[in-house]
């Protein structure tokens, strides 16, 4: 595929990474509101943009530093699966960012808010960077400076348990990203570049040799701690759960997705000329514990009390079905577990958007609070059943695009029981989202309950639109289905 | 075989390194030595990328007329980004562990953990 230079690529990460120390010299909260709520919607636009471009141009983008050819210098280079990815990011930060505004003055002590969006600031360039970095090692820096700032993010909550799970997630983010490197590290013995695209045409001549294929497992293992893939997902829940709501809704809609990107960037561009799942034992490994991840943890969702932690858990099953489709490893299994990446970023986005209002307006925390939240909070109750339906999968919703997806590939693959599996594991996310349902809308509210105050609107409206959004592209599903059925091809070699 | 263990030391302390590292970080229950621990596992991974850059007889990148033999300085470059960010990571675990000893009054994790179920317990009950 030919390759057009793009100088907005490095933007992308210049942008938010400039706004960090800005928010901290301005030590003013409002300001640090204002400065990181331009630089998200300038970075949406960029975003917008560099994907306009790759649909119009059918090209690679890419940015050489310093004017440094590659692969001696770094390499920036976004494909479709990468514009896709950047569209997510940016679309869940700045919608985040309309959020933040009220839900963060509530939850963080004055003192601290700019702060936080400064962080919040750097955590979005980090995950943008690894995106479109074309360069192994320079991904590893992005990955451990987005790390580094959601462990501050979510040690910000105002429940101790927060410290312990930032804490936590700091151990095994590092030893997934020390993994990382030490994998990096194998593929630089055996082929003397850390460019990705130089990687993948040299490795195809020593993909036979143990080192090669120990650092395949690192690389799995460690990307697979960083996606919290069954059974290495031990710090998501109570991270997720813990965390201020706005920094939730960020983490579970974009830090995840990116994660999954890059063990797609590993298995189809650096070892896109091996055939990884020909030469090295992997898809078994990956099928059985996506489908683990399906099953036990959407168990797990339904047994939990604390909702954040239910939804934590039901974020653990739909990574399963996104390594699912990867691990099915055809074009259309790609295409399915893409697609999803969009997809599951639109619902969890307004399902914990909603939740963290209802904490806002009500103060709730736990499944059985939810009583009465029907009629007490109708118009969040209503966004969050829509999200709800989107994780079950019934149709006119985008949960219903990537199970068709998956499923179809899962058929077309010729693995049937695999089909039956992701419509059985279905059944249990109708346990754990009725659950909910049944609670806020047939419970009446307890007696002494006391009147939520009002959701404001900057709260309210990123909810809504997270929700039509997941209603819009589950009925017309074209524009998504293209973009990530043009990835897959991208990604399988063809044009 | 003598050659197998000499020839490869650096490999051979680096992965006892790492090794070791990584079971103070499971076995370990106070947050302090799983720091230490984590440490001990990072130094290793830089012993690794340190080693694989040396080349026998080679000096530092100089361009000197005398010289022939040079070792691979990218990796070097390489495991400073990745000191920073050792250190980095370390500051902040440190960190947190003031903010944890300060909210639980220890920094045992099983004393940590037991507060943590008394709370989950105490969670969806009026």
């Amino acid at each position: 595929m030919a390759e057009q230079s793009n100088m907005f690529l490095i933007l992308l990460v210049i942008i938010p990474l400039i706004a960090s120390p800005v928010c901290v010299l301005l030590r003013n909260a409002t300001a640090a509101w204002a400065v990181s709520m331009a630089v998200a919607w300038s970075v949406f636009g960029i975003a917008i943009k560099l994907v306009n471009d790759l649909s119009a141009s059918n090209q690679v983008l890419y940015y050489r530093i310093g004017g440094w050819d590659a692969p001696w210098g770094i390499e920036y280079a976004l494909d479709k699966v990468g514009g896709l990815v950047i569209l997510v990011v940016s679309i869940i930060g700045a919608l985040s960012l309309v959020y933040a505004k009220r839900s963060v003055e509530k939850e963080i002590p004055p003192e601290r808010i700019y702060l936080f969006y400064a962080m919040l600031m750097l955590c979005l360039s980090g995950l943008l960077g690894i995106v479109i970095t074309g360069d192994a090692f320079n991904l590893f820096v992005f990955l451990e400076i987005s790390s580094l700032s959601s462990y501050v993010l979510i040690s910000l909550g105002k429940d101790k348990r927060a410290l312990t799970s930032a804490f936590n997630y700091l151990i095994m983010g590092t030893i997934g990203a020390t993994f990382y490197i030490i994998g990096v590290g194998m593929m630089y013995m055996m082929t003397g570049t850390l460019n990705m695209a130089d990687l993948s045409t040299i490795l195809p001549a020593v993909a036979d040799s143990k080192t090669v294929m120990v650092a395949l497992a690192f690389l799995t293992v460690g990307i697979s701690l960083k996606l919290a893939l069954f059974p290495l997902h031990a710090w998501l829940p109570g991270a997720y759960a813990f965390a201020p709501s706005v920094v939730t809704v960020f983490l579970a809609a974009t830090a995840t997705k990116v994660s999954l990107y890059v063990l797609i960037r590993i298995f189809f561009t650096v070892f896109g000329k091996v055939d990884v799942f020909e030469t090295f034992p992997i898809q078994p490994v990956l099928l059985v514990m996506a489908l683990a991840a399906m099953f036990i943890a959407s168990l797990a969702a339904i047994w939990q009390q604390n909702i954040k932690r239910m939804l934590a858990y039901s974020s653990i099953a739909q990574i399963g079905y996104m390594v699912l489709g990867v691990a099915i490893a055809t074009e259309a299994g790609l295409t399915g577990g893409i697609i999803h990446i969009f997809n599951h970023a639109l619902m969890k986005g307004s399902l914990f958007m909603a939740v963290g209002a209802m904490a806002y307006g009500a103060g709730i925390t736990t499944v059985s609070d939810m009583a009465g939240m029907g009629r007490r909070m109708p118009l969040l109750m209503a966004a969050f059943v829509v999200g709800g339906l989107s994780l079950i999968g019934v149709p006119l919703t985008v949960g219903f695009v990537s199970k068709w997806a998956l499923v179809s590939a899962a058929l077309d693959a010729q693995m049937w029981p695999l089909a039956a599996l992701i419509l059985l594991s279905s059944l249990l996310a109708i346990i754990y989202v009725w659950r909910v349902v049944e609670i806020a809308y047939l419970k009446p509210a307890p007696e002494n309950a006391p009147k939520p105050s009002a959701v404001p609107l900057s709260m309210l409206i990123p909810t809504w639109v997270l929700a039509l959004a997941s209603i819009w592209f589950g009925a017309n599903a074209t524009f998504t289905m293209n973009m990530a059925g043009s990835a897959a091809r991208h990604l399988m070699g063809g044009y | 075989m003598a050659d197998t263990f000499s020839g490869l030391i650096n490999y051979w302390v680096a992965i006892a390194l790492m090794m070791i590292g990584f079971y103070i970080v499971i076995a370990q229950g106070n947050l302090v030595k799983k720091i230490v621990g984590l440490n001990i596992f990072q130094v290793a991974v830089f012993v690794f990328y340190i080693s694989m850059g040396k080349v026998k007889g080679g000096t530092a990148p100089i361009l000197d007329d005398s010289i022939e033999v040079y070792s691979n300085p990218l990796p070097h470059v390489l495991i400073l980004t990745a000191i920073v960010v050792g250190v980095a990571t370390t500051a902040l675990a440190l960190a947190l562990i003031v903010r944890i000893n300060r909210a639980y009054g220890t920094i045992e994790e099983s004393e940590i953990n037991e507060q943590d179920n008394v709370l989950d317990a105490s969670e969806g009950k009026p």
